[in-house]
């Protein structure tokens, strides 16, 4: 039972890194309509900054927590400035090619820059471990569940309750209508970019604190994943994206521990086949009223 | 809805000095004027030497037979299109190179033909989200809810109420605008443009669908609204009863170009209008 209650706990907390990038692929989607495949690599850049500012630099923790988010923000809105904005009346299939593009650039940026060494991130924060009833948990474990439940009733509240959020809701749901209301369509897209790289920024700090390694693709898997993770809970829903992005972790932490490592991710990707054949957008994605 | 409740909620207005209620003059110059106004899509020429002038205060129609190039007259005072030639001065200033949002900004704002509310938000977020270039708050405040958050939420959603009061909708500020019948969503749309704080509000077609009495309130409306927001109103309308009771000027569209031009009672009695226009009504 202890045994039990520890997977899903770590289940939660993989499940919730994943939420955090999830976020980004479904906020750009719903609000671009583009599958922004460059966003898994925010993720290595964050992590590299990390790595640059603590452990070669030697600023304190919290600074690099700070400039990180800030970097990958200003990265995520240059990328769209640079190579989506122009292409913006173009064909989606241009848009994808692109972003495809942007993802190995970035990759190789960091080739070039940091080399192919795995470089180790460095420990940001000291937490030991927590004993409940002879279940262990690590404190970092705790610390990714509670900042990624913060953020999510933050974000939330933001999207519901205020005009920028309302805005992007609006801008996602008729461009044209919201730029004739007033709202600067440019600036709410920028806005998304930067919000869903901001997220990935944190996911970066705590993909790096449990993982250790960092290498120039390590954005690649977490963020195929948390693509995943969008589209099982139906791509351009927030609440789909934390939902999907928890339930794959799980999913992945349980076959893991009770099936086989070595099988988990074809688990995973085998429960995104089953949804969409049951429920084509997803968890909780919306139905398409096709109008006759 | 008094002009004085309306002052008491003073919005921060952004690059108008005017706030809720402006007080324009409506005769010194007119709000809106297109010279030799034309666009042109692949050798057709959809609009072509249009002019017009428009009142301050004046209730203008736009009239013409489909297809006569009506709506998109609106896509190129909105820069949705962007004209071929000729010239938009709205308030004496040139339009040109004006963005569709900075058009609205700079105080045109439109209703569709086929409703366009945002369906997912609700009825009173339709109206707030418009305001959003009036009521300026950071993202910073936003999310940390500081008081000025909350204060521009406030005025906002005092703003919204009073609005809604205006078509009696207030009962409906929380349910979904997609969720509302029709006649109450093209009202929607008409109170989310005002709510942009437009000098000049563009109407596409605001009676389609409506029986006669819903038509009858709808006139009456409209004359309320430029009367308590000393607005233009531009509309586009087939309903003749509408037109020639509540339009001061008339202009008649057909295959691009006006074929006349005046009050109502000139255009009722222009025989090209009555060809081009009753005329044909008549044979079908």
């Amino acid at each position: 039972m202890t045994h039990f209650i520890q997977t899903i706990i770590s289940g939660l907390s993989l499940g919730s890194i994943f939420a955090l990038i999830a976020l980004g692929y479904t906020m750009v989607y719903g609000i671009a309509k583009m599958l922004n495949f460059a966003h898994g690599d925010i993720i290595m850049i964050g992590a590299y900054t990390g790595i640059i500012t603590v452990a070669q630099m030697g600023l304190p923790p919290l600074f690099a927590v700070l400039f990180s988010i800030l970097l990958c923000a200003l990265l995520g809105v240059l990328i769209e400035f640079l190579a989506y904005k122009p292409l913006r009346q173009a064909p989606p299939l241009s848009v994808l090619i692109t972003a495809i593009g942007v993802s190995y650039f970035l990759q190789n940026l960091a080739l070039l820059l940091f080399g192919s060494q795995q470089m180790a991130y460095p420990t940001l924060i000291r937490l030991g471990q927590v004993s409940v009833g002879g279940v262990t948990i690590d404190g970092i474990t705790i610390l990714t569940l509670l900042v990624t439940a913060l953020i999510m009733v933050v974000l939330s509240f933001f999207i519901n309750h205020t005009r920028l959020g309302k805005a992007m809701r609006a801008v996602s749901e008729d461009k044209a209508a919201a730029s004739l209301m007033g709202i600067s369509v440019n600036r709410t897209i920028a806005l998304t970019f930067a919000i869903g790289s901001a997220l990935a920024a944190v996911a970066s700090i705590f993909y790096g604190m449990s993982y250790v390694y960092i290498k120039p693709t390590t954005g690649a898997m977490p963020g195929i994943k948390a693509f995943t993770a969008a589209v099982f809970g139906g791509i351009g829903s927030v609440p789909g994206a934390m939902l999907g992005g928890i339930l794959l972790g799980l999913i992945e932490q349980l076959s893991k521990t009770y099936i086989s490592t070595l099988w988990a991710d074809a688990i995973v990707f085998g429960v995104l086949v089953v949804v969409l054949v049951v429920k084509p957008t997803g968890l909780l994605g919306k139905k398409m009223n096709e109008k006759v | 809805m008094s002009v004085k409740t309306h002052q008491k909620t003073k919005l921060v207005p952004v690059n108008r000095s005017v706030a809720l209620l402006p007080e324009r003059d409506a005769h010194v110059s007119p709000i809106l004027e297109c010279i030799d106004l034309g666009v042109t899509f692949g050798g057709l020429k959809a609009v072509d030497n249009f002019d017009i002038t428009i009142g301050r205060t004046e209730i203008a129609g736009l009239i013409g037979p489909n297809g006569a190039g009506k709506t998109t007259i609106f896509n190129l005072l909105t820069k949705v299109y962007q004209p071929t030639h000729g010239t938009i001065l709205l308030d004496g200033k040139d339009i040109h190179g004006m963005t569709t949002t900075q058009v609205n900004r700079a105080g045109i704002a439109r209703t569709f033909q086929n409703i366009r509310l945002f369906t997912d938000l609700t009825v009173e977020e339709n109206i707030t989200v418009a305001m959003n270039n009036q009521i300026k708050y950071n993202m910073a405040e936003g999310i940390f809810r500081l008081p000025s958050f909350w204060k521009g939420e406030r005025i906002a959603h005092e703003r919204a109420m009073e609005l809604l009061s205006f078509f009696h909708m207030e009962q409906f500020a929380d349910a979904k605008a997609g969720s509302l019948p029709y006649g109450a969503q093209r009202r929607l749309e008409i109170l989310r443009a005002l709510a942009t704080n437009p000098c000049l509000l563009l109407l596409d077609e605001p009676a389609a669908g409506m029986n006669p009495s819903e038509t009858a309130e709808l006139m009456e409306n409209i004359r309320t609204i430029r009367d308590t927001f000393k607005i233009a109103v531009l509309l586009i309308e087939h309903d003749m009863s509408l037109v020639m009771n509540i339009c001061e000027g008339i202009a008649v569209l057909s295959f691009g170009r006006i074929i006349a031009k005046g009050s109502p009672e000139d255009i009722q009695s222009d025989p090209k209008v009555i060809e081009a226009y009753l005329g044909r009504k008549k044979e079908a």
